[in-house]
């Protein structure tokens, strides 16, 4: 039996190029694993692993997903109770934190402490959005967690945001980029991890780190 | 640390490439996905595609090649030409585009960046500027490819459409595009100077050393070059090594 990957459709950009990098990275390590686009929090119930992607403002973003009657439950039960590897992608990892300051307040889904917030970068020259390719420095847990842990000192991810989330729980950290400042890159914890960056558009380096959450058994 | 990137830009004719790299290995060089793979392997840090398709009942083909394109390249795709509003640029990013580039639409009705912007987010409205220099340190914007001047100062709308939403500037210099004597650094400077989102340099590469004078001395964020890359003067990965040489931070892959 493959398993099934749900890629979350919350009316959220592009998420054909997350459902191929998916497929590619599967069929890449001969993984037995079958990709779906879904909007249907039935889908997601019956998914084995669960893909939030997202690209937009943090308020669209969380309102687009609690709009689909039922998703945010089928979330929280396949992921909070049912421990289903989860990977929240750019706006989908923003969503993981409580709180979101982007236009206004809103309200996250509350699974990592932390806050998402304006990027301020200490050097007022630097541009906003942090756009491009940037490397990633892997925290101590970083390095010892099964998905993170593929990242090589050199490996360059794409970014491309103008918030970042601010973790109030530093154990969730699991690699930062520099820029004017530590950008929180990657966050996990027990069954869930987060990129900031977009596997799906950072070529080679992008799919080692899916193929490594495909391979994931929290 | 985040580094400065390289852009092919390829141009985009009714599906097909109008120059494009002819390579022997290349089963069609005149199909665009083709060519995206090729860039993709070689280490572009992301890749334009310019529809300059003039009918309009052909311009869907685009959209066939986008999607094929993003089906095989996990890389930033920017799509650009004749893009004019909400639906142009839904139907771009379903099918597989990050970013669309708006031109003639944001100059002759500069609140549609906002409107674009608040919709589907910044990261992906490349607002395209075409600049002319009119007097000493004055440049002005054109449209039609730099055959209708619109008497907008290029640095003001620049500021303008940075101020609106777009997330990123794509500078292009209308008397240096073809010439192959570099960018201009003034115009790049002075609009990189005063905003503050990424500026990409275009128009008038002919040597590495423009590349790096794009980033060095224009401070922009990205240089995007065609024609160097497409004839084989150069590769990707020798324009890499030619501005890390010269001190500029570059993503080497190969």
């Amino acid at each position: 039996m493959p398993e099934t990957v749900a890629i979350i459709d919350y009316g959220s950009g592009n998420l054909r190029s997350a459902e191929k990098a998916f497929a590619r990275a599967a069929s890449d390590a001969a993984l037995p694993v079958e990709v779906v686009v879904t909007s249907d929090p039935g889908v997601v119930g019956r998914a084995d692993r669960i893909v939030l992607p997202g690209v937009g403002a943090f308020g669209d973003c969380a309102q687009g997903l609690r709009a689909l009657d039922g998703m945010v439950d089928a979330l929280e039960h396949a992921v909070l109770r049912q421990a289903k590897p989860f990977f929240g992608i750019c706006v989908g990892m923003h969503l993981m934190a409580k709180q979101g300051f982007e236009h206004g307040v809103h309200e996250g889904l509350g699974w990592i402490d932390g806050a998402v917030k304006a990027l301020t970068p200490s050097d007022p020259d630097l541009k906003i959005p942090h756009m491009g390719w940037n490397t990633i420095e892997l925290t101590a847990r970083g390095s010892a967690h099964p998905v993170s842990h593929v990242v090589a000192a050199d490996d360059h991810a794409y970014f491309v945001h103008s918030y970042q989330m601010e973790l109030a729980d530093e154990a969730a950290l699991l690699g930062f980029a520099n820029y004017g400042g530590h950008v929180t890159a990657i966050v996990g914890r027990d069954n869930m991890v987060g990129t900031q960056f977009h596997p799906e558009k950072s070529q080679a380096v992008g799919l080692k780190l899916i193929t490594a959450f495909l391979e994931w058994r929290p | 640390m985040l580094k400065s990137r390289i852009i092919p830009c390829l141009d985009v004719k009714d599906g097909r490439v109008v120059k494009g790299v002819n390579f022997v290995d290349l089963i069609d060089a005149g199909d665009p996905v083709e060519q995206a793979r090729v860039y993709d392997a070689a280490g572009a840090d992301e890749l334009t595609f310019l529809d300059i398709t003039a009918s309009s009942d052909k311009r869907d083909i685009l959209l066939d090649v986008v999607q094929r394109t993003a089906e095989q390249c996990f890389m930033p795709l920017t799509v650009g030409g004749g893009v004019r509003g909400a639906d142009d640029v839904r139907k771009l990013l379903l099918a597989g585009a990050d970013k669309v580039s708006l031109m003639t639409a944001a100059v002759k009705n500069p609140p549609v960046i906002s409107e674009l912007a608040e919709k589907f987010g910044s990261q992906c409205i490349v607002v395209a500027v075409d600049a002319k220099q009119v007097s000493p340190g004055k440049w002005e914007v054109f449209t039609h490819g730099g055959r209708t001047a619109t008497g907008i100062d290029a640095v003001a709308y620049s500021q303008q459409a940075a101020s609106l939403g777009a997330g990123e500037i794509l500078l292009t210099s209308m008397d240096r595009d073809g010439t192959r004597e570099g960018f201009d650094i003034t115009l790049t400077r002075a609009i990189a100077d005063s905003i503050s989102v990424p500026v990409i340099a275009s128009g008038g590469v002919g040597t590495l050393e423009h590349l790096t004078e794009g980033v060095t001395q224009g401070h922009a964020s990205a240089v995007l070059a065609a024609s160097i890359f497409h004839f084989g003067d150069y590769t990707i990965a020798e324009a890499k090594a030619h501005m890390r040489r010269a001190g500029v931070a570059v993503r080497e892959t190969v």
